[in-house]
């Protein structure tokens, strides 16, 4: 009889044969962490262990720990197991990680995006007899158009309002998605002003070598005739905040895979919805599982009972772990509605 | 369809109604009369006729998309409305369709004449020829009514700006373009033309007016509303609002909602038979009997029907209690005052005479007074008092925040209960996805004294944004058992429930049925150990039921 390789703790997943956890939520001595968001990278461990391309991401959101960093597909034997790193494609340092134990290969992805989207490494595919996938967009409505298609939609629609004289306000999570459209605006409509919360992640983007375009903050006293053509990044937490009333009568669009459902869109009361999502959609979430090759795949956070119902339909076995990830605030849903002080508030 | 599918788009992304308007506008100033005719239909919320039953849509649906009928069903729940989970499932297009909207709807048509056999076919190839947008619009002109967030006001509004004729006569002329027959005759392009043509002698027909509506009076009558001397009250009745028309030889009676229902209530139309030529009461169906209303439920039994039987009509015998008059020997007098409109409709029903044909009595006295009559509406089967400014216009809808010219609604304050959430269903359109509407229950002592919970009521409305995402939270977090799109919920969180009514009911478990049940507040700060018992319901029920004799 095979021994699972990574089980279901309440600390969060763990490997004995390493013993260190993968993403835990509560306080560990060994940590592995796929990426920067904060419902998988928490403070408290003892030691962490995460990508060379993340380092600054993870050290901009956690301060001062005590951090190993691998390239991604370096192996490493921790314990009687050969672990190694390998992109997910989800936000910049985002890694799947691969255990190896005796010929019997795990691999658990964290979050992943199959799409390469500029601002980080894109993902690769890993082999595995068992397969831990996420399931965040994980029914067949959700299908996603090509970033070069969403993104040149964007700037029209900024063209247009700064032809009309409004600033633009692209409402988008901090980490990851504010940095994919940085990259994708066309600076030559106007300039582009970014909230406290998306430069300070800015500048881990900088300081890692991913190149972006040149971005200004409202403390520098920008002139009217500057914002009106202007475009904001600024996360969900501001919208509604005080921090918006200097943009007068902006047009505003929230950037995120749940937008791709009317009601969503309505109750986030934007003019806008950009259907840009992280996350794999469905197909790309088969697909992915597909080419691990895997027989095995066990769900994490999302959809978890139809994607586990489908895949058993499938031929394949399937099961869940429930963790506590999935409350990173890419979720309409979930992100805060009113943040006093947003303007000047950390990355959460 | 496309022209079409991108004001739809406008609409759903603005919430400015002058946006809305503005977009209407330029959509008919450029649309052939052939599209606009149904454009207009469906915006003011016209339904066509179900081409194809819902569970057909969902099987060829699911089929077409590859999905097992499970898998379907579960985005079904996530998104909330079936048009749009079948336009996100369908492969893409083939083609890139861009027929006019009549067009479509003629494709409708003949879906709808297609045999069940012949209708897989037909819908798949129009799903193959139309892009995302126009698909989903495709499919909800097939499952209902648009929801775009248009009023038929706002519509009125927009064919007034286009065609430059007063937005009285359009809302008129609208009222019977939109009761015509949804076919290729009804909304032609000529009677859009004649919808929108400048308006012409005696085009009046048997169309009612524009309904009057009446605001919520919140505060105390003498702080908002200044002198008692300058208003009229009246009961307001538990009914059905109407308009009795009656010219050429003809009577019809409308509902609020501009629907005929003459049929449903022949004995009102023999009754106005008797009314002189050209003159319109404005007023409420009521079930009524010994000088009493009977409760709503009664009525019920005879808006369901579309034709009435004459034990019915003996056994729930109606009246029409008027308290309007809009128009006599054929002249319209919605501009003249409230008191005078009121004088000569008393002096019309008192020459009439006829005993189903009432007049609502003038309720007299100063604020206290008023108050006081108020107090004991709950046992006159009426839901409060109506004021009416004395030298008010009859307007058109609910007229904006100025108090002069309006009707307000002083009702009584509601019965309410602390009950406990126990069911949740995921909601539909802007509630897509999130548990929004709830079953309550009250506890229940057995001989025993053992307590358990009840259900005795579901209700929808009363919560902001912010507390349903927080229902909606502690609802995941806390569900035990899912019942395909019905999950039970650990009963902690606690609701005060308002509601405007209760009746003995058999049919339901608690032995009860509430009236208008909604959410007045969320009491985070009692346990459901502390909700109210189901024999404090039934109190009321005995109280609330108190034979009225006039």
């Amino acid at each position: 009889m095979r021994t699972d390789l990574i089980t279901l703790r309440p600390e969060g997943l763990y490997c004995a044969a390493g013993d260190f956890h993968i993403d835990p939520w509560r306080p560990v001595a060994r940590a592995v962490i796929t990426h920067a968001h904060a419902d998988h990278a928490r403070t408290g461990h003892g030691a962490y262990m995460a990508s060379r391309e993340g380092e600054r991401v993870l050290r901009a959101r956690l301060g001062d720990i005590a951090l190993q960093t691998l390239e991604y597909g370096q192996r490493l034997h921790i314990g009687e197991a050969t672990v190694s790193l390998h992109p997910a494609g989800h936000v910049l340092g985002s890694a799947q990680v691969r255990v190896e134990v005796a010929g019997e290969v795990w691999v658990a992805s964290g979050d992943y995006k199959l799409e390469a989207d500029g601002t980080c490494s894109a993902f690769e595919p890993v082999r595995a007899h068992t397969f831990i996938s996420e399931s965040t967009f994980g029914l067949p409505v959700y299908r996603w158009r090509p970033q070069a298609e969403l993104l040149a939609e964007l700037n029209r629609w900024w063209a247009a309002n700064a032809d009309a004289g409004r600033s633009s306000v692209v409402f988008a999570y901090a980490f990851g998605k504010a940095q994919r459209i940085l990259a994708g605006l066309d600076t030559r409509i106007g300039a582009v002003i970014c909230h406290g919360a998306v430069e300070a992640m800015n500048r881990a983007y900088r300081d890692s070598g991913v190149a972006l375009p040149a971005t200004r903050a409202v403390s520098e006293g920008l002139d009217a005739d500057l914002l009106r053509r202007a475009l904001v990044i600024a996360p969900p937490s501001a919208q509604g905040s005080p921090w918006m009333k200097r943009f007068g009568d902006y047009a505003d669009c929230f950037a995120s895979g749940w937008m791709q459902v009317r009601g969503a869109r309505r109750r986030r009361a934007v003019d806008r919805g950009l259907v840009m999502s992280d996350h794999a959609d469905w197909p790309a979430l088969m697909r992915a599982i597909g080419e691990t090759g895997a027989q095995r795949v066990i769900v994490t956070h999302g959809q978890v009972a139809p994607m586990v119902r489908w895949l058993n339909e499938q031929g394949l076995e399937a099961g869940a772990f429930r963790t506590e990830f999935g409350d990173e605030p890419d979720d309409a849903d979930n992100a805060p509605q009113t943040a006093t002080g947003a303007a000047d508030a950390p990355p959460a | 369809m496309k022209r079409f599918a991108t004001l739809y788009d406008a609409l759903d992304a603005s919430t400015s109604t002058r946006a809305k308007v503005e977009a209407m506008r330029a959509y008919f100033a450029a649309t052939p009369a052939e599209d606009a005719a149904w454009a207009v239909y469906v915006l003011a919320g016209g339904k066509l006729r179900q081409a194809a039953p819902s569970r057909l849509l969902r099987e060829t649906g699911a089929r077409v998309a590859g999905l097992p009928d499970w898998l379907f069903d579960e985005c079904y729940e996530a998104v909330g409305d079936l048009a749009e989970t079948l336009a996100l499932i369908l492969p893409p297009p083939e083609a890139d369709d861009d027929a006019p909207l009549h067009h479509w709807v003629d494709r409708l048509s003949a879906l709808r004449a297609a045999g069940a056999g012949d209708k897989p076919a037909l819908l798949e190839s129009a799903w193959r020829a139309l892009d995302a947008r126009s698909r989903f619009l495709f499919n909800k002109l097939i499952t209902g009514g648009l929801r775009v967030g248009v009023s038929r006001l706002l519509v009125t509004r927009a064919l007034s700006a286009v065609a430059g004729v007063p937005a009285e006569t359009i809302a008129q002329r609208l009222i019977g373009y939109l009761a015509s027959d949804p076919s290729r005759a009804g909304m032609s392009g000529a009677r859009y033309e004649a919808l929108i043509a400048p308006p012409g002698d005696g085009e009046l027909g048997l169309q009612p007016y524009p309904f009057f509506l009446a605001h919520p009076l919140q505060q105390a009558p003498a702080e908002v509303l200044g002198a008692a001397e300058d208003w009229l009250a009246e009961w307001k009745w538990d009914g059905i609002r109407g308009q009795l028309v009656r010219r050429a030889g003809e009577a019809a009676l409308w509902s609020r909602g501009e629907e005929l229902v003459s049929e449903r209530f022949p004995e009102l139309i023999e009754a106005a038979l008797t009314l002189p030529e050209g003159c319109v009461l404005d007023g409420e169906v009521l079930t009524w009997q010994d000088g009493a209303p009977l409760p709503f439920a009664r009525l019920q039994t005879r808006i369901t029907r579309k034709t009435v039987s004459r034990r019915l009509i003996a056994d729930v015998p109606v009246v029409f209690m008027a308290y309007d008059l809009l128009e006599q020997d054929g002249q319209d007098l919605r501009q003249q005052p409230q008191w005078a409109r009121r004088q000569k409709l008393e002096q019309l029903l008192a020459a009439s005479a006829h005993p189903r044909l009432l007049s609502s009595p003038l309720i007299r006295g100063d604020w206290p007074a008023l108050a006081g009559q108020r107090a004991q509406a709950r046992d006159r089967g009426v839901e409060g008092l109506m004021l009416k400014r004395r030298d008010a216009a009859y307007g058109v809808g609910r007229v904006k925040s100025d108090a002069r010219g309006q009707w307000w609604k002083w009702k009584i304050d509601p019965w309410t209960v602390d009950a406990v959430l126990l069911y949740a269903q995921r909601g539909h359109g802007r509630r897509a996805g999130l548990y929004s509407d709830y079953t309550f229950a009250v506890w229940s002592e057995a001989a025993d004294g053992t307590r358990t919970l009840v259900p005795f009521a579901k209700a929808y409305s009363g919560l902001t944004d912010a507390e349903m995402r927080a229902v909606d939270a502690f609802i995941k977090a806390n569900t035990v058992e899912r019942f395909g799109p019905v999950c039970s919920v650990r009963p902690e969180l606690v609701f005060e429930l308002g509601f405007e009514g209760l009746q003995a009911s058999p049919r339901h478990k608690s032995g009860i049925a509430v009236r208008f049940p909604r959410m007045l507040r969320w009491r985070q700060d009692k346990p459901a150990a502390e909700a109210d018992t189901l024999e404090a319901l039934k109190a009321l029920l005995s109280a609330g039921t108190a034979i009225r004799n006039e």
